[in-house]
């Protein structure tokens, strides 16, 4: 089915328009929430089950396939729904910003990204659609480029997200190894098979700390609050609704594979527990809106990572219905807090006060959403509340405890965020306090509106996005519909209790927030002070290490080059006894013999000469003397290379030695002599055993006669030396030529800072 | 080394003669010892003399592209050569082609980029080195 990847490539297919139209017309920014929406009507349009498979490198096993099934159907459409009240919103709200083109440009790209992560039906097409997304966090965190809390929030979401990733790579390498097939829904079909292979522990934490990284999971959490450095849309959509999402849904996709292993049960539980506890301590904690938000989208990612660990067959169907809920209330709580803080002034919960009266839609989306997110009667959310304390009350251990406070505590999130700003008398503003445009009042309006329609009517989205997705992340059916009523009275009591708790503390939380907030040692001692630590351990090394080897002294380069080449070749020969002498050597002509006398005498003058003219001409007369001798040895292909390089490099070197200012004599102290001839004698003792060594072995004849014999028939030269360079081995001599290049780029760069030659 | 009149009068020829043998040595080489590699060498050389005769500036109006450039123009050319095999004949990349019954193909493309990024490379490193 070509329609899954063509939706995948419109994004990308469509990213110079947005880039270059929005640039020359900002004004048609609005516009361009018309692709996600037109991707939303086609993925509701696409029947469930299609598959796309192309190879690629089959001798490999490489190939890239997309499918839609349950899962991947309900994460394409919020990626795409939600993405259309993103883009109108983020429109409006970086309206007249010189940057707008290059924003919508990049939130393009990650929606691209991000339909081609949940789509994919092989492990490396998700793999690099997932590393894409992170790139997109990190240019989309960094937005504000210009402030260093913004750049320092991208790097470090980057740091972590992508050395996740790198461990979820060889997690998939082994993974493909175990199953033998790249194909997800492939290895799906081994699932028993899978859970006993010997790799299955590996897979199973390789994986997970990919997922954990992303979906901010205890202890690699501390990069999402720091990413609330991004605009308001960019927290919304990737740092709430979609992007930290993708860990949850890779360990659902692969869910039915490893469901009955007990590593997996315990730590998808075990991190997602104590995400969920931290999330909820530092979400008292925060006053600034967005930050607080952030720690509750901590909370429910690790609530979700916990759901997909548990047995339960119920469970499936929470994770589903609480993914969707969140989705919906807390992207619409971001655009809100983003509306407050371009009216208001201010982010600080602490501060914000009676903003009802002056932006009464925006208060009532709030309401809304924050229903929702409490799980009030009649809405989704409160199906969600009551899935969630039906599975996680019936664990036995500390869950059903970990579950109540934080419920209790989410309670209070969405009070403090939703009600309190808008509630009480005006606050005093540095501005006139007014409703937003439609553009960024209808997103988040319409997604709290949906989060009431979706809890009046639910039959219609159990049965279409519900089911289907839960019966993916299970491996079979489950047998559940939204609407039914699944706790009993204890579980009704215990909701009650834990909402009543709630409201208790968001009443005093004014008081409770400040006393937190002075617990210093969670922020000295947490991960994210350790992750400083760490960039600062790296980079005094760094410097240390480099003080120590660039010490600016290009003599000490080439020592320290010689000393490792040489000196870890003389190692590995004597270490694994490769010392040998040949047994049969050809006999020695008498003109080889004075040549190589001469290439010595050469030798010796170029170390025991002062004057550095005399020492070039000593090196000159070992190359010169080298190149007879490859004359000699019947190779004059290397002997006239050899005679032209010589040339060149005499040329160079007395070019540079007229230039000096001073008279050219060796200015080497005695000590420094000495050590150059240690040197010296090391790099020519160890070249002789390397080369004796060589030709111990005995020499395998075939090759050489098959090119003697081909180079004519096949290519048509009988200069065996240039068939080998041209054509036998073609590639290597493109390499090669592609490494001159390279090299004589940098040599240019180096030269043109000298001054000899100058630059406009 | 400016000031020698018979290196200034006798630059010209030297170069223009290196290159047509540097030529020749490339285009024996498939037969005989040579090829891109010597031949760029031997090509370098006489640019080397009429910059040391005349100043690295004149070799440089000569030589009308930067060094670099040349050597770039000569890996696109070694680049080129491995193209014909793909679209033709379906066989691996750099499987040298030629016109029928002659030797001359796809190889000859390749030993010439080979040729071009000899010499800018030798150039680059030494033209900057020379005097004005």
């Amino acid at each position: 089915m070509i329609a899954l990847p063509l939706l995948v490539a419109l994004p990308f297919l469509a990213l110079p328009l947005v880039a270059m139209g929005l640039r020359a017309r900002p004004a048609a920014a609005p516009l361009l929430a018309l692709l996600p929406f037109g991707l939303f009507l086609a993925l509701l349009l696409l029947p469930p089950g299609a598959a796309f498979t192309a190879e690629r490198l089959p001798s490999l096993g490489l190939e890239t396939s997309f499918r839609l099934d349950g899962l991947s159907r309900l994460m394409a459409l919020l990626i795409t729904g939600i993405g259309a009240g993103i883009f109108l919103y983020a429109s409006a709200y970086l309206k007249g910003h010189a940057a707008l083109h290059r924003f919508l440009a990049v939130l393009t790209l990650f929606m691209g990204a991000m339909l081609g992560a949940v789509l994919a039906d092989d492990l490396f097409s998700l793999f690099v659609f997932w590393e894409l997304t992170s790139l997109a966090s990190f240019m989309l965190i960094g937005f504000d480029h210009e402030r260093a809390a913004a750049r320092r929030a991208a790097q470090q979401g980057l740091m972590v997200t992508v050395a996740g990733g790198l461990a979820m790579l060889a997690g998939f390498l082994l993974l493909a190894a175990a199953a033998g097939t790249t194909r997800i829904s492939l290895i799906l079909e081994q699932a028993g098979a899978l859970a006993a292979h010997p790799f299955a522990p590996w897979i199973i934490l390789l994986v997970a700390g990919g997922c954990f990284a992303k979906s901010a999971q205890w202890p690699l959490h501390f990069w999402l609050p720091n990413a609330m450095a991004a605009p308001a849309p960019v927290s919304a959509y990737l740092h709430s609704a979609t992007m930290v999402k993708l860990g949850v849904y890779l360990l659902a996709r692969l869910n039915p594979a490893f469901q009955e292993a007990v590593l997996w049960q315990g730590l998808l539980t075990g991190a997602g527990g104590l995400t969920m506890l931290t999330g909820a301590l530092l979400a008292l904690r925060e006053r600034d809106l967005k930050r607080k938000l952030a720690w509750s989208t901590v909370v429910a990612l690790g609530t979700l990572v916990t759901l997909i660990g548990l047995e339960e067959p119920l469970s499936a169907t929470a994770a589903v219905v609480f993914l969707l809920v969140h989705a919906l209330y807390k992207a619409s709580l971001f655009l809100i807090s983003g509306i407050v803080d371009k009216k208001a002034g201010t982010r600080d919960a602490l501060v914000l006060r009676g903003l009802a009266r002056a932006m009464p839609l925006t208060a009532l989306a709030a309401a809304l959403a924050g229903l929702s997110m409490a799980g009030a009667p009649g809405f989704i959310g409160a199906f969600a509340k009551d899935l969630l304390f039906t599975v996680q009350l019936g664990v036995p251990g500390l869950l059903p405890a970990i579950a109540l406070a934080v419920n209790a505590a989410m309670v209070v999130v969405a009070g403090v965020v939703a009600a309190r700003p808008f509630m009480g008398r005006p606050m005093e503003a540095d501005r006139a306090v007014k409703e937003p445009p439609l553009a960024m009042l209808a997103p988040p309006l319409l997604l709290a509106v949906l989060g009431l329609l979706f809890g009046l009517l639910p039959g219609p989205i159990s049965a279409a996005l519900i089911e289907p997705a839960a019966g993916a992340i299970l491996g079979r059916p489950t047998g559940v519909a939204l609407g039914e009523k699944q706790g009993d009275e204890l579980v009704l009591l215990l909701s009650l209790a834990a909402l009543g708790v709630g409201v208790v503390m968001y009443l005093g939380w004014s008081r409770l927030q400040p006393r937190l907030a002075g617990q210093e040692w969670l922020d000295r001692y947490g991960p994210d002070s350790a992750y400083g630590e760490v960039l600062r351990a790296v980079s005094r090394t760094a410097v240390a290490l480099t003080r120590r080897v660039q010490a600016g002294s290009l003599r000490r380069y080439l020592s320290l080059t010689l000393l490792m080449v040489f000196g870890g070749a003389g190692l590995v020969l004597v270490l694994a006894g490769g010392l040998a002498i040949p047994g049969q050597a050809a006999p020695v002509r008498v003109e080889q013999a004075l040549l190589v006398l001469l290439i010595a005498a050469g030798a010796a003058a170029a170390a025991l000469m002062r004057d550095l003219f005399a020492q070039v001409m000593g090196a000159a007369l070992v190359g010169f003397g080298a190149g007879l001798l490859f004359l000699t040895l019947g190779a004059p292909d290397l002997a006239f290379t050899q005679f032209t390089v010589e040339v060149i490099a005499v040329v160079l070197l007395v070019a540079i030695l007229a230039r000096l200012p001073f008279r050219a004599l060796d200015a080497r102290r005695a000590a420094e002599r000495r050590n150059d001839a240690i040197l010296a004698g090391v790099v020519g003792a160890v070249g002789v055993a390397v080369m004796l060594a060589i030709l111990s072995v005995p020499f395998d004849p075939r090759i050489p006669e098959w090119m003697g014999q081909a180079a004519v028939p096949e290519a048509k030269g009988r200069n065996v030396v240039n068939v080998v360079i041209v054509d036998f081995r073609a590639l290597d001599t493109l390499g090669e030529i592609a490494v001159l290049l390279i090299a004589a780029l940098a040599a240019a760069a180096l030269l043109a800072k000298r001054g000899g030659r100058r630059e406009p | 080394m400016k000031e020698s009149l018979i290196l200034q009068s006798s630059a010209r020829y030297v170069l223009w003669t290196s290159l047509a043998v540097s030529l020749f040595i490339l285009l024996r080489g498939h037969n005989e010892p040579g090829g891109g590699f010597i031949g760029g060498l031997v090509g370098a050389l006489g640019f080397v003399f009429h910059a040391l005769a005349l100043g690295q500036g004149a070799t440089r109006r000569l030589l009308r592209l930067d060094p670099l450039a040349w050597a770039g123009l000569g890996l696109l050319a070694a680049a080129l050569a491995g193209l014909p095999a793909l679209l033709h004949h379906g066989e691996p990349f750099l499987t040298q082609q030629w016109l029928a019954g002659t030797p001359i193909g796809t190889a000859l493309l390749f030993d010439l980029g080979v040729y071009l990024v000899v010499v800018g490379f030798a150039l680059a490193f030494v033209l900057p080195f020379l005097e004005e």
